[in-house]
């Protein structure tokens, strides 16, 4: 599949497009309505251009579907259910048949295999297990493929190095900056890379950076690649990297991406930075159609050195609802990410408060600080705030007031940070 | 003889110090001296305590920012114009000083100044030379 001709991979996609299109609007009352009120039927399907003729699915309509709206078959039928957090609102529901939850693992097996993974390797999985898709999802990838996948879930770090030690595990599943929190303690409590038997990592869940990915693999001793998904769609394994780092592979053989301008809702060329926009085209338990994701990103169909076929997406960059207007710049906490990586010894925990006290916006960006650069002496330390000041600054051509936290101290959720509170009123 | 002093990361919110203290406090170390320079924001607190390593430890371990640095502490007449004199010998020798807070003890008639320097060799160098009194640590485990 992941080499298929793109011809015939098209006719393969378009087939199941069309039984997706029918299924939902038949199955499910939400996708009937919506059809209708544009009068458009799944017949109109004829080419798989014809999808830009289907309406939007968003997480607003997803929460007002809650719990069980989506599905599109008997609840009989449903075996596993996963939810998104819940920060933003109402958790979004995810509902998945027998076969949904082997497309799943098929699709994170490929992640696992293109991070040179095989049934040999231990997989040391710390994505969150529960309702979080990430642990479940990278534990059905690993059984899929038939690797040892050893369940420890997010948090208890001392119990985390110990089995990285014990285990001798061969791969890393977790959100990069868990990562990064790892190596950090590794590095505190002496423990060499040679200790470990760490090869590769499959990190996401969360935006991160080329700089953090350097950092990463010069601390771990391994070769850090990408995941990208969500739990609206399937959760991790809708695209994955490969080695070659140049971009992730879509699994369109599943997913059926498009790039819009997320002003004007058109379809861009290839190449062109938008909002990214998913279509399920085998998912059974929960089809969605066209789910504007708020992900900013870029597709390639070029062949990938690899020799895969499959599209790639840009590392994510920002989410349209992420973006920033500050003073009326645009800020992406990704530039503010990089900034901070600029500095040594300086954790990429941080958080951005905008505020509005008069007519001007503020910025605040508290950074975790860190043992190796405290100081003593307040000099120092103010020394600190303010090239952490001056390197965003640099990055993103606006003043920022900078505050070193104590460490641990900025809010995490389910492993993802919590980067933007805008406490501005905007009515 | 320099002496190992405790730097605490603390942001200038409520119950930080408090907590700080009350990790000490539990692993049963006794604070010997103490001193917080802050801003608006955040604050640092220096400690001389009864054992080094333990304190570290569990600060540590309750995720406060931890450093030891080398200070020298020093006695002086618990009298008008004490401090001066030690001052006069650090000048003689041009070291500067970074920061220096002074305690007392109930078991010495003499104040006791915690000094930061920044080139601390030099001036136990000077301070001996002069005749001040540099306590060790045992000196202030006794006090």
């Amino acid at each position: 599949m992941e080499t298929m001709n793109i011809d015939d991979k098209k006719e393969h996609q378009l087939k199941l497009l069309q039984e997706t299109v029918k299924k939902a609007y038949e199955n499910v009352p939400f996708y009937k309505k919506k059809f209708d009120e544009i009068g458009v039927k799944p017949e109109d399907i004829k080419e798989l251009k014809d999808i830009e003729k289907l309406p939007f699915t968003t997480k607003t309509d997803l929460r007002e579907s809650y719990p069980f709206g989506m599905f599109a078959v008997n609840e009989e039928e449903i075996v596993e259910i996963h939810t998104t957090s819940g920060t933003t609102g109402k958790p979004t529901v995810s509902g998945y048949t027998e076969r949904d939850i082997e497309i799943w693992g098929e699709v994170i097996a490929r992640a696992i295999t293109m991070a040179d993974g095989t049934k040999k390797d231990i997989i040391q999985n710390c994505y969150g297990y529960g309702l979080f898709t990430g642990g479940l999802g990278i534990h059905h990838g690993g059984y899929k493929l038939g690797a040892t996948v050893i369940p420890i879930s997010a948090g208890n770090t001392n119990r985390q190095i110990e089995i990285l030690k014990d285990f001798q595990s061969t791969i890393l599943t977790c959100t990069p900056s868990y990562a990064m929190y790892l190596a950090e303690v590794l590095e505190k409590e002496g423990i060499e890379k040679e200790d470990i038997n760490l090869k590769s990592g499959i990190f996401g869940a969360e935006m991160w950076t080329e700089e953090m990915r350097e950092e990463l693999e010069r601390k771990l001793g391994i070769i850090a690649l990408n995941i990208y998904g969500l739990t609206e769609v399937i959760g991790p394994g809708v695209a994955t990297e490969c080695k070659i780092k140049k971009g992730l592979h879509i699994s369109d053989d599943h997913f059926y991406p498009e790039i819009i301008n997320s002003k004007t809702k058109k379809t861009l060329d290839e190449g062109q930075k938008g909002e990214l926009v998913l279509t399920t085209i085998t998912r059974e338990g929960m089809p969605v159609i066209r789910f504007r994701t708020k992900d900013i990103t870029s597709i390639t169909w070029e062949k990938c050195e690899c020799g895969r076929t499959t599209p790639r997406m840009s590392r994510v960059t920002g989410r349209t609802d992420d973006m920033l207007k500050i003073r009326g710049v645009i800020v992406f906490p990704s530039q503010i990410e990089r900034a901070l990586l600029k500095i040594d010894g300086l954790s990429p925990n941080y958080q951005i408060i905008v505020t509005r006290p008069g007519n001007l916006d503020e910025i605040e960006v508290k950074v975790e600080a860190t043992e190796s650069l405290f100081s003593d002496e307040m000099k120092e330390m103010e020394e600190i705030e303010k090239n952490i000041a001056l390197q965003i600054h640099k990055e993103i051509g606006i003043r920022v007031d900078v505050s070193l936290v104590e460490s641990e101290s900025l809010p995490r959720s389910e492993g993802k940070a919590v980067r933007v509170v805008d406490h501005r009123k905007f009515d | 003889m320099n002496i190992k002093q405790i730097s605490v990361f603390i942001e200038n919110k409520e119950g930080r110090l408090k907590k700080a203290l009350e990790t000490l406090g539990n692993a049963g170390i006794n604070i010997r001296a103490l001193s917080i320079a802050d801003t608006t924001k955040f604050g640092i607190i220096r400690l001389i305590v009864s054992d080094n390593e333990k304190a570290k430890q569990q600060l540590q371990k309750d995720n406060f920012i931890v450093k030891e640095t080398d200070v020298i502490v020093v006695e002086i007449p618990d009298k008008p114009n004490g401090l001066s004199i030690i001052l006069d010998l650090l000048d003689k020798g041009e070291i500067n000083l970074e920061y220096l807070y002074a305690f007392t003890s109930n078991k010495t008639e003499q104040a006791i100044v915690v000094i930061k320097l920044e080139d601390v060799e030099k001036g136990i160098k000077y301070l001996e030379e002069g005749n001040a009194t540099l306590l060790s640590q045992e000196d202030i485990d006794n006090l």
